[in-house]
């Protein structure tokens, strides 16, 4: 063996050659870091994105001077100078129909007030510019805006606002809101939930307490893998083949005497949503079953309860936590998905809120999506403040299932 | 250097594993191109001790050492020594056989590649093929999978893995424990011929094997403070015939616990 | 009290002669099995519905004597309508931007997963992998969002009039970074099965960190890597929403990534999502696709399984 000694790099060689592997080794630990910042920057850019686009000067103006229509400065009008005005200045269809929504007295002095701007003195937003911009350019932005539009206004406005939230949509997007694509996804979640969650704790218990260990346990568990891997897309199609066509009597609600909607209705995309998350439930409803100690089943077999009563009284409620937050997550999921309410035919334009599973409906992500692929800036802005609500709706969900999961976490 | 007859040594040297004191105020000289058993009950440091020498330990976080310990004049634990170059001249071999999921001769060549090797790598892993008495067995089949191999036949590829960077001081943690006695005997014989060129250091549970294979050997027990410590080292044959310490004869006659 | 000890021991005496260890049959116990059972089942049924109900009307589109499986699979147009039935049109922008979308997150996602599983200290992971899973839970719609409003300008100032506004390369980059978490969790898994001893034996024969990493623990997690990017694959050729709304709107047989094309995905999103009567060749054509699609991914999600399921035999 001593001929070798000499071809292996010696003393001073070594250390030379060593310090070599250990620059290497430096550059590529750093190499291997900065894919981890990347995908930060990339999630930092995202957030930062929305929030920019969500803020910002906006320049509009009147196509109709409010003097036109009353002497009162506009931020002194009262509930009753509006009545009046919108009363003497609508045409009677508009006025009857918008009496036949809500009356027009029982409304707020806010409300009115956005009728008269939405309906009377019409707003026409003619640019708007990102919050950064906003901060950093405004004098800029005032000289520019000077220019083009010189008889525009000049606002810092944020489009994320109280009345976002409760204001129904709209076709101009400085009046609309999320109210009805909120309830709606709120439905779409809830029946797609009462759907899956008993369903998937069921099969989740039938393979984890029942199923024999044989072919067709093999094949089902498989499936369910592979169910938990098919493009949403792919859902959508199964939701319009199946819930909106075939089973049209009794999604559109015809079987039950409501006549005025076909099957894209709410019922029909909350199934489809509901089939979606299936695989998801009992994956995770399995994991928390197989979290649950054998002695706590020996035990509760050793004095004489029968299978289900062990299930019952003693896995299920050992592994609710687990069950519960994997729901959480499945709902999570339901509340972003988007593909599958585009094809089973979610309303892209809806102004009464949902009342009940046959009706049509709109969801929030429906809405981002159609608002993001218009072309005018101040749709992208509601489109912004849409994610906003929809990630704090998210951020709240996947916080609850953090706490439960703290709350309840055992050490066996 | 050349004469100086110690291959490697401690002075209270002690490894803590975060406020636990696993072994504690280890001296012992081992003496170079002979074999030294370490034996103990188990849970006495054995592990720790030897996994100490070539600095294993590092990749426990919890785990820090104190005391000395001395390869030719330098101590493995100070500052500016390099722990890859310490391991590099350190071979180990493991409990468990656990060659690389590659051929058998790319579980060769890699340490010696990795290591700036410049010679002929066929050779070198015929030689350390033949030194760990595997060649016959596997020159058909070099570019197989290492996986292929018996028990037996991976703990030697190990070894032969080993030898190829040609370390001055080879540690084994129980090398034989997971083969057969046939196995068993031709590691055995294996480590008598590896002596004329390296250190062996060996830490076994078989006190047959001790005293067979042995030139000196450590006894370790843990103190009530489950500390494991060595109570006595000494030439083989001293402490299999006429211990000084009640304990080792306790334990090498079978008595203990 | 002397008879009524007298009675209780009668009383135990006839209870033990007439207990019965045959076989009841319980029946709230049979129904809840049978129920358990139909629930278990469920799912093999939304596998047989999507099959026939893609199967059905994707037969339907075949039937049409206009088309046939050579202009399926050969013309480079595809508008049914008017006769015009070659998928290659649409198959091609998957193929560009999933490609694109893997040569992002396969390095980028595998680079991550080996941070995280051999250098990061538990501190920075605890930090690190939220981050992952916080990117990993943003509906995708957002992606598209992120895609056209701020990937898109940026691709703009770079490239110029060569770059059209919808493109497949802003709606395949944002893909990529949609995919990389999948790719580095799953991918971490596998580095971590790989069991200690391997690293230590590589450690002992003085190997650097980086030398155990690359050449010993990566190669050992192969299969599990590959694993998860064919589960990557497979999520990038069923993605929707980030190309419906940055990858362009018609189909278009390219493989420039500056140009505007529609994918398989993006094609059924857009014509499902306006006025669709049934029975038309436009409907019955989507369910073609549809069913080209659920293929595909289902072929990528056994192969994926499979080699998860072998690579775990190797080291459990
Ligand atoms: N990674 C570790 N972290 C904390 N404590 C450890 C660790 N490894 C070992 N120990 C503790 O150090 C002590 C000595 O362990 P060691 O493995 O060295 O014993 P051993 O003599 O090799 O035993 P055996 O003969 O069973 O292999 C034990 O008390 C053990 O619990
Ligand atoms: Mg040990």
């Amino acid at each position: 063996m001593s001929t070798h000694t000499n071809t292996y790099p010696q003393g001073d060689a070594f250390n030379a050659s060593l310090k070599t592997r250990y620059r290497v080794a430096t550059i590529w630990q750093f190499a291997f870091l900065s894919a981890l910042l990347i995908a930060i920057l990339a999630l930092t850019a995202l957030l930062y994105n929305v929030v920019d686009g969500a803020f910002g000067y906006v320049a509009y103006d009147y196509k109709k001077d409010p003097a036109t229509f009353t002497p009162i400065p506009v931020n002194e009008l009262t509930k009753e100078d509006l009545l009046v005005i919108l009363k003497e200045n609508l045409s009677s269809g508009a006025y009857n129909k918008l009496e036949n929504e809500q009356k027009l007295e029982t409304r707020t002095q806010g409300e009115l007030y956005t009728l008269f701007l939405e309906r009377l003195v019409q707003i026409d937003t003619k640019a708007t510019w990102s919050m950064t911009d906003s901060l950093f350019r405004s004098a800029e932005i005032r000289a520019e805006a000077a220019e083009k539009y010189p008889d525009a206004q000049l606002e810092f406005r944020s489009w994320l606002t109280p009345q976002f939230l409760t204001t129904p949509m709209s076709s101009k997007a400085e009046f609309a809101g999320v109210r009805t694509a909120v309830l709606g996804s709120l439905w779409l979640v809830g029946i797609a939930i009462l759907f899956a969650l008993p369903v998937g704790v069921g099969a989740a218990i039938y393979l984890q307490e029942y199923a024999p260990k044989n072919w067709l346990t093999n094949i089902i568990q498989t499936n369910i893998n592979n169910l938990a891997g098919v493009p949403s897309i792919v859902y959508g199609m199964l939701g319009l083949a199946v819930f909106v066509r075939t089973m049209e009597a009794l999604t559109s609600g015809s079987a039950f005497g409501v006549t005025d909607s076909n099957g894209r209705t709410v019922l029909s995309a909350g199934l489809t949503m509901g089939i979606l998350v299936l695989p998801l439930i009992i994956i995770n409803a399995q994991e928390a079953i197989k979290a649950v100690p054998d002695s706590l089943r020996q035990a509760a077999f050793g004095v004489g309860a029968t299978r289900w009563q062990t299930v019952w009284y003693h896995v299920l409620p050992n592994a609710l936590p687990g069950i519960l937050t994997g729901s959480i997550l499945a709902i999570s999921r339901a509340l972003g998905e988007t593909a599958p309410l585009i094809v089973v035919g979610a309303s892209t334009f809806i102004s009464l809120d949902p009342n009940g599973p046959f009706s049509k409906f709109t969801a929030l992500p429906i809405q981002i999506y159609q608002w993001t692929t218009r072309p005018q800036s101040e749709f992208h802005a509601i489109a912004a403040s849409a994610i906003i609500v929809l990630l704090v709706l998210l951020l709240t969900l996947n916080a609850t299932a953090i706490l439960l999961r703290n709350r309840f976490q055992r050490k066996w | 250097m050349e004469n100086n007859n110690y291959a490697i040594e401690t002075n209270d040297l002690s490894i803590h594993y975060g406020k636990f004191t696993a072994v504690k105020n280890v001296s012992m000289k081992v003496e170079r191109k002979k074999i030294t058993a370490i034996i103990g009950p188990s849970g006495c440091g054995k592990s720790t001790l030897l996994r100490a020498f070539n600095r294993m330990n590092d990749f426990v976080p919890s785990c820090h050492v104190t005391g000395e310990l001395m390869l030719q004049g330098q101590n493995l634990y100070s500052r500016d020594v390099d722990p890859v170059e310490v391991r590099r001249k350190i071979g180990m071999v493991f409990q468990k056989p656990n060659p690389f999921p590659k051929s058998i001769y790319e579980n060769i060549a890699w340490g010696a590649r990795i290591n700036g090797f410049k010679g002929k790598m066929d050779e070198l892993v015929e030689q350390s093929l033949r030194a760990a008495a595997l060649w016959d067995e596997v020159k058909d089949k070099l570019q197989q999978s290492a996986y292929a191999l018996s028990g037996g036949q991976q703990q030697r590829l190990c070894i032969a893995r080993t030898i190829a960077i040609q370390p001055e001081i080879i540690l084994m943690d129980e090398p034989a424990s997971a083969l057969d006695p046939i196995s068993t005997l031709r590691i055995e014989e294996l480590m008598q011929e590896l002596k004329q060129n390296y250190t062996i250091i060996i830490v076994t549970h078989n006190m047959q094997q001790a005293a067979r294979a042995s030139d000196y050997t450590a006894m370790m027990m843990i103190d009530d403070q489950r500390a494991g410590g060595v109570i006595e080292f000494d030439v083989t044959k001293t402490i299999f015939t006429r211990p000084k310490d009640k304990r080792t004869e306790d334990y090498v006659t079978g008595r203990f616990g | 009290m002397k008879e009524e000890a007298l009675d209780l021991k009668t009383a135990k005496a006839q209870s033990f002669r007439q207990i019965d260890l045959r076989k009841k049959t319980r029946l709230g116990e049979g129904t809840i099995q049978a129920l358990l059972f139909l629930t278990g089942i469920l799912s093999i049924f939304t596998t047989i519905a999507i099959v026939y109900e893609l199967g059905k009307e994707a037969m339907l589109f075949f039937a049409d004597p206009d088309v046939t499986l050579v202009k399926f699979f050969t013309m480079t147009r595809w508008q049914p309508g008017i006769g015009e039935y070659g998928i290659v049109a649409l198959v091609s922008a998957t193929l560009t931007t999933s490609a694109i979308a893997i040569s992002i997150a396969l390095p980028l996602g595998l680079a991550s997963a080996i941070y995280l599983s051999e250098y990061a200290s538990p501190k920075a992971r605890s930090v690190l992998k939220p981050i992952l899973e916080i990117l990993a839970g943003i509906p995708t719609v957002v992606y598209g969002y992120f895609a056209l409003l701020f990937v898109t300008p940026i691709l703009k100032s770079i490239f110029g009039d060569g770059i059209q506004v919808y493109n497949m390369l802003s709606a395949g980059l944002v893909m990529g970074i949609m995919i990389l978490p999948l790719i580095a969790s799953m991918s971490e898994d596998a580095l971590s099965a790989v069991p200690r001893a391997l690293r230590e034996g590589a450690y002992a024969m003085g190997a650097t960190k980086l030398e155990t990493s690359m050449q010993v623990v990566v190669p050992a997690a192969l299969s599990g890597i590959g694993a998860a990017v064919i589960v990557g694959i497979s999520r990038a050729v069923g993605e929707t929403m980030i190309v419906a709304v940055a990858a362009g709107a018609g189909p278009n047989f390219s493989f420039n990534p500056l140009d505007a094309a529609e994918t398989m995905t993006g094609h059924i999103a857009r014509i499902s999502g306006g006025d669709l009567s049934y029975n038309t060749i436009d409907y019955t054509s989507l369910f073609a696709i549809a069913l080209m699609l659920f293929l595909v991914t289902l072929v990528l999600n056994l192969i994926s399984q499979w080699v998860v399921n072998r690579f775990r035999e190797r080291y459990e």
